[in-house]
């Protein structure tokens, strides 16, 4: 017995970061919203406190703040010419849960990308040649600038109170900043955080080869600040428990610390938690979405109608709400055709790890989650790629984010994996290795994409996402290249010994990368390549928006929550100045 | 008193574990000394696994033969030595034991439909088993084989140990079905936990693992001394069983119930 509940004027599918930064802006300009959240509520007081939170055994290695893959994974396989098999335990990416989203157990790391990156496929054709590119490349413009998001990175990281350096204010280069980014309009809300040991060793060796480098922007915060929403954040304290935790201090930008309270304290906007929404309900002519069906975390089945609806689940799931609703056409690899799915993309991450003798203490357990100090002269189009044979790059930084043991025990290559040599070399190494990340770039391709699995499905009855995905050639050029770029880095901080690990395929779920998936809704210029307008307005239902990182046509050499911060506020603006002025389609097909 | 606690189980267990140690470390048991404190004060400075009749802990999920495989195996995986205490001497076993008797060996947070295929190494784990139905089948065939060579892995020497560890890693076994190196790989992933993790899952005891490589634990603040470059930081770890120090961040200006 399905159980018909009175209409409201938004759904909002996900309340982590962009579902509470929607409905706390429409609850503000009068609207009745309704937030479904699949989790539980949860707070810094008492959730997140220590010494419970600092627990690397429940938190990193057994995922506790996890979507819950017994009931909800997604499948996965390299190849479409092999079966998908069930992601039966969390790996590759860790997908969150619960009120505050992702956001709650993300890093804090906040960068911008690059004017270029909205304009790839133009500027690459420009710059290196229409013939320039691999032929499996679907690499395409986002319809938006970096010019008309500006205003909305800014006002991003001043809800955050991001700390950090500027580069390039209005065109004028800051020094101690990144010479690379394109302009912002102002400085960071905060200073930049302290620099640990690694940071600095980076930050010397990487100047003394004519590098340019800068402290990674962060909202773990360097002091006390009091964002424009009115709330007030903590100085970081650097516990070394951030990624994958929640923040104990009030220290980490995250929805409970940023934004939160105001909305819950806005009578227009109703929460309910434990709320698995199943499908998006349209009308007979399929072009008008009529407002949602969810099941209650008792069991209860209910139709949520509304005037608009609103999906700003994780990227996958934002792929997966589309398809199980049928809005937009699934993408097929086979013919090119269809736009749902296609472009999914993730992250091309390298390794580099330097050892040092004994008398060099790095004490890597004091960290935040986005302290050290990175270089951008590799990353995106920030040099040459003539004759190189890719495009793309990646941010090369010591940004280490902490030294807890179970997962953090280096050792040099040629190491046994186990015994007394072992042993004695993780004994050896603990707290006399610099270990750099190179952030990279992730092109989307024709074969790579995602759609519903034919077989395995989740606790409602509901088929799962099945993702097909190996490493690009292009994006493993790209890590040799830059690979070998910053080994040349870690020896000239005076390692006795650097290994570099460049990305290899294929591609594996097995081993933790990042949680950075992109793509499959993307957002563009035409309906035919494109599932969102520029407005991330749904090409086919016009009164249903997507926002995530599935909007990302391709993924950039930077970590996505700033950017995804900024087109959030982006399509907040389309919403509230003409959508629900007057609704209806904001670009025509 | 320490002798009451002493039950059939765990003595049984303690001589088979007893054929590894030096004599000093049985002598030292039998008498009801404590070398686990003494080790642990003083990470650096012993190679005797560090374990006596009374500090053994009580199986639950284990078998008596299991018990005599698990020990033994561990203590190869992160020998004792002169750099500190090994699995055993860390309770390695001990934390095995409470995991795969509890909600992980039940299999919390993995996905358990069919239909079942081995798929490809990048697609990860692919058994219908859950951890303790893993360890469970795979200890029975081990002992099942290694019992017709009449060659039990605990009797074995240390070279002859790694050997035969080492079969299994490289995948030489077929487990009743299993891959050997599947379960390899969940062994020496829960005995590196065991070994890491805080003490209150009962492993890391005395917080030996972390002393040994210098990590704090769940200390929390390190605001001060992250810009002192290159300057060790000492001090005692903390666990999360030290509640002494806990304490509460209320925010003034957000309330504790959103």
């Amino acid at each position: 017995m399905v159980q018909r509940l009175k209409e409201v004027d938004v759904v909002v599918i996900g309340v982590g970061m962009v579902g509470t930064m929607v409905s706390k802006e429409l609850a503000a300009a009068g609207y009745k919203v309704v937030g479904l959240e699949r989790g539980q509520t949860r707070e810094t007081v008492p959730e997140f406190q220590s010494p419970g939170i600092h627990d690397e055994l429940r938190f990193d290695v057994r995922k506790a703040l996890m979507q819950d893959n017994t009931r909800e994974p997604v499948s996965f396989r390299n190849q479409a010419s092999q079966v998908a098999l069930p992601v039966r335990r969390w790996e590759s990416f860790l997908p969150g849960t619960g009120l505050g989203g992702s956001m709650v157990h993300w890093n804090g790391q906040t960068y911008r990308f690059q004017a270029n990156d909205f304009q790839l496929a133009t500027r690459t054709r420009e710059r290196y040649g229409k013939n320039f590119l691999d032929s499996d490349l679907t690499i395409q413009d986002w319809g938006v600038t970096y010019d008309e998001l500006e205003p909305h990175y800014d006002r991003f990281e001043y809800l955050l109170g991001t700390s950090g350096k500027a580069g390039n204010i209005r065109g004028q280069i800051q020094p101690g900043g990144d010479p690379h980014e394109s302009p912002r309009s102002r400085e960071y809300p905060t200073r930049p955080q302290k620099e640990h040991y690694q940071g600095a060793l980076f930050r010397k060796a990487a100047s003394g080869m004519g590098y340019h480098p800068f402290p990674q922007p962060s909202s773990n915060l360097s002091e006390p600040y009091t964002n424009p929403e009115g709330l007030k954040l903590n100085t970081c304290v650097f516990c070394g428990f951030c990624e994958r935790y929640a923040c104990e201090h009030y220290a980490k930008a995250v929805p409970q610390t940023v934004l939160l309270p105001v909305l819950l304290a806005n009578p227009n906007f109703e929460l309910r938690t434990g709320c698995q929404v199943q499908r998006i309900n349209l009308d007979s002519t399929k072009k008008h979405a009529t407002g949602v069906t969810y099941i209650d975390a008792v069991g209860r089945e209910f139709e949520q109608p509304a005037a608009l609806v609103i999906t700003c689940t994780f990227a996958i799931n934002n792929i997966r709400m589309l398809l199980l609703s049928g809005i937009g056409k699934p993408y097929d690899p086979a013919s090119g055709q269809g736009v749902v799915g296609r472009n999914y993309a993730y992250q091309t991450m390298s390794t580099v790890t330097s050892f040092f003798d004994e008398d060099v203490i790095i004490n890597p357990f004091m960290a935040s989650g986005a302290s050290g100090t990175l270089i951008n002269d590799f990353a995106g189009d920030n040099f040459d790629h003539s004759g190189l044979g890719f495009i793309g790059g990646a941010f090369i930084g010591a940004v280490n984010t902490n030294g807890r043991p179970i997962q953090y025990h280096p050792t040099p290559p040629g190491t046994p994996g186990w015994g007394k040599a072992w042993k004695q070399a993780v004994l050896k190494h603990y707290n006399h290795t610099v270990m750099f990340s190179l952030h990279g770039s992730s092109q989307a391709t024709r074969q790579n994409y995602a759609d519903l699995d034919p077989t395995y499905r989740d606790a409602w009855g509901q088929p799962l996402l099945r993702i097909t995905f190996d490493f690009p050639q292009n994006d493993l050029r790209m890590a040799e290249y830059v690979t070998s770029k910053a080994v040349e880095i870690g020896k000239a901080m005076g390692a006795k010994q650097v290994a570099g690990g460049p990305r290899k395929g294929p591609y594996t779920i097995t081993q933790y990368q990042t949680t950075h998936n992109t793509g499959g809704t993307v957002m563009g210029e035409s309906p035919r390549t494109s599932v969102v307008n520029r407005y991330l307005q749904s090409w086919d239902v016009p009164n249903v928006f997507v926002i995530g990182a599935s909007n990302y046509p391709q993924n950039a050499s930077w970590n996505p929550t700033c950017t995804l911060g900024a087109l959030t506020y982006w399509a907040i603006d389309a919403l509230k100045n003409k959508y629900l002025r007057n609704p209806g389609r904001l670009v025509s097909a | 008193m320490v002798m009451q606690r002493v039950t059939r189980r765990s003595f049984v267990t303690s001589v088979g574990a007893a054929s590894m140690l030096p004599t000093s470390a049985v002598l030292g048991a039998a008498q009801g000394a404590e070398p686990a404190k003494e080790n642990a004060a003083n990470a650096a400075g012993t190679t005797t696994p560090d374990i006596s009749v009374a500090d053994r802990p009580t199986y639950l999920f284990f078998n008596e033969a299991e018990v005599l495989f698990i020990e033994a195996a561990c203590e190869r995986l992160i020998p004792a030595d002169e750099s500190g205490t090994g699995a055993l001497g860390a309770g390695v076993p001990n934390y095995l034991d409470k995991q795969l008797g509890g909600a992980w060996g039940a299999g919390e947070r993995l996905y358990r439909s069919g239909p079942w295929a081995p798929g490809t190494p990048q697609q990860g784990y692919q058994l219908p088993f859950t951890p303790a139905e893993l360890f469970r089948n795979c200890l029975r065939a081990i002992d099942r084989q290694l019992g017709a060579a009449n060659t039990p892995f605990h009797e074995m020497s240390p070279a002859q140990q790694d050997a035969y560890l080492k079969s299994l890693e490289s995948g030489g076994h077929d487990l009743d079905g299993v891959p050997s190196t599947i379960f390899f790989d969940m062994l020496l992933a829960m005995s590196i936990e065991g070994f890491f993790a805080d003490p209150a899952y009962g492993g890391n005891k005395d917080m030996v693992a972390w002393r040994m490589i210098g990590f704090p634990g769940a200390y929390a603040d390190y605001y001060e001394a992250i810009d002192k470059h290159g300057v060790k930081f000492v001090r005692d770890p903390i666990s999360l069983a030290e509640d002494g120090r806990g304490h509460v961040h209320m925010h003034p200006d957000i309330p504790a119930s959103l």
